[in-house]
């Protein structure tokens, strides 16, 4: 029972993670992170912006690594272990959306597989979504309906 | 349209000297003046590039430096523009002129920087994606940069040796240039032992963060006549588009890209779109250029400005390099100046500084360095949330 480091970015229900993206009622675009108030397709005047669940699976566009623990605020595990990045093209949505991965390294990834979502935590403790090899599960989380 | 001319260059050299910025920008100034056979109390019109690391005098760079150099009652502004900065007080002083509302403008850019990555600008701040990247995910701007690195790899087949072979070229062209931060030259052997910081990128692949200045001083086509210049640079275009909607390529410091669920993806992604906008306004296209001056925030980034400003089809930027066509001496040299590799990002300076390098492959008197019959460069950045520039001018 873990709370998420952000809210209303992603949620697991049935011990399944979705990311949570908003859609335009008037032209069907899609964003992540969600927004809220006006499309910004500058061909929309659409202001109706409803929450939706994004594709849990994609292709990995790209991946990398952090070699060094990253600055602050992100909070580095004692003893440091590299992040592994991913930045992932969701099925369906032609949008590619960066996460950590989830344990696999830079070595099990390449350009084009798949990865599914899931969510683990940072290493103060909240939840963070992540991608992981497809059919792996996600890290309860507090207020998950199921 | 009558013509802006560059009638003065000049740059306090890159280093991590760790004095105030503000002495790095008064520095260059002094030395552009100089170079312009100005005084500063013939400045009418002084834009500072401002920088965000310096507390509120960085905030206010224009004022800053107009304070230091002693006021003079000039009209003034200061701006931002994250690495478009410096372009962007070029551009204000340009329209300035161009309106007839000042005949001479100094445009100023200075940093100083902390050691390390560049981390966000202190505080809890949730609600701004450039801090919510490093606490959510810890991505640094080198992990962006290996992001794209990455998928050249997986896309065109280049390789480690590919962007290695970048870093040398640029080290070579560097060692050269007195301004620049790191004068020696480097082997392949050396980039590719130097350690890993974000795969498949090492740490001689990535550009540091450096102090220094940059300054230029500009005029109009009839002022330099009267002050006697003869045949000074021209700026033929300043460009600084946004992106188009939706933008497909994750740029920093974003977590993704926009849709293509509605509308589909632009004729040009954002970097080629600069290029573009800049090749329009000024008549002149690829093949006119004599070199380029390209923002090399990491090796293969080279490489894909290299495509971005279609000096030869998209995937093909590694053959140009392995073919030397992009070294000093080949059918079209790339950062001849040595690019990021041999400064290291001075961002408010660093867009500024690459006119400088225009400005003097222009005249012919970059040295070691010169660009055989160089009439025509382009200089190109882009920065983060969107803004980016070029510039063209020619001799």
């Amino acid at each position: 029972m873990t709370a998420p480091v952000i809210n209303g970015w992603f949620t697991v229900d049935g011990g399944t993670a979705h990311l949570l993206g908003t859609r335009c009622a008037d032209c069907r675009t899609v964003y992540f992170p969600p927004r809220t108030g006006f499309c910004r397709n500058p061909y929309c005047d659409g202001e109706d912006l409803a929450e939706t669940r994004l594709p849990r699976r994609g292709t990995v566009w790209s991946y990398t690594n952090s070699c060094y623990p990253p600055p602050a605020p992100f909070v580095t595990a004692d003893p440091y272990v590299p992040v592994t990045l991913a930045a992932v093209e969701l099925a369906g949505t032609g949008i590619v959306v960066l996460g950590q991965v989830k344990d696999l390294t830079v070595d099990d990834l390449r350009v084009g597989m798949e990865l599914e979502l899931t969510t683990g935590p940072l290493a103060d403790g909240p939840l963070v979504w992540m991608w992981g090899a497809p059919g792996a599960t996600a890290e309860r989380q507090n207020g998950e309906s199921s | 349209m009558s013509d802006v001319v560059i009638l003065g260059a000049g740059m306090h050299p890159w280093g991590k000297w760790g004095r105030p910025f503000v002495e790095y920008g008064v520095a260059a100034a002094r030395a552009a003046l100089r170079d312009a056979g100005l005084e500063w109390t013939d400045v009418r019109f002084v834009v500072g590039a401002d920088t965000i690391r310096n507390g509120y005098p960085g905030f206010v760079a224009g004022a800053t430096f107009a304070q230091a150099m002693g006021w003079n009652g000039a009209r003034i502004a200061s701006c931002y523009a994250a690495c478009a900065s410096g372009a962007q007080a070029l551009d204000i002083a340009r329209t300035r002129i161009l309106a007839g509302l000042c005949d001479v403008a100094l445009v100023v850019g200075a940093d100083s920087t902390p050691k390390g990555f560049f981390a966000p600008v202190g505080g809890d701040r949730p609600d701004d994606p450039d801090w919510l990247r490093f606490r959510l995910l810890g991505a640094t701007n080198p992990a962006y940069f290996a992001l794209y690195a990455r998928r050249r790899m997986a896309l065109y087949g280049d390789t480690a040796e590919d962007f290695a072979a970048v870093k040398v070229k640029n080290a070579l062209a560097g060692s050269a240039n007195e301004n620049a931060r790191y004068r020696k030259t480097v082997t392949a052997a050396q980039v590719l032992a130097s350690p890993l910081v974000a795969d498949p990128l090492r740490l001689m692949d990535i550009c540091a963060t450096s102090d220094g200045g940059a300054a230029l001083v500009l005029a109009s086509a009839e002022f330099a006549r009267r002050h006697g210049a003869s045949r000074p640079v021209r700026l033929a275009a300043v460009s600084t588009v946004t992106p188009s909607f939706p933008s497909t390529v994750l740029e920093l410091p974003d977590f993704a890209t926009d849709s293509t669920a509605a509308v589909p993806p632009p004729e040009r992604p954002f970097r080629a779109a600069i290029a573009h906008a800049a090749y329009e306004e000024a008549a002149l296209g690829p093949d006119d250029l004599s070199f380029a001056e390209v923002y090399d925030l990491s090796t293969a980034l080279e490489l894909d400005w290299v495509e971005d400003l279609g000096l030869c089809a998209r995937g093909e930027a590694a053959k140009l390099l392995r073919a030397g066509d992009t070294a000093l001496g080949g059918r079209i040299p790339v950062n001849p100046s040595g690019g990021l590799a041999s400064f290291g990002e001075a961002v408010p300076a660093q867009a500024i500084a690459q006119v400088c390098e225009l400005t003097w492959q222009l005249r012919g008197v970059a040295g070691a360095r010169q660009v055989e019959g160089a009439r025509i460069g382009l200089a190109i950045n882009q920065g983060l949330f969107g803004h980016g520039s070029s510039i063209i001018a020619t001799s």
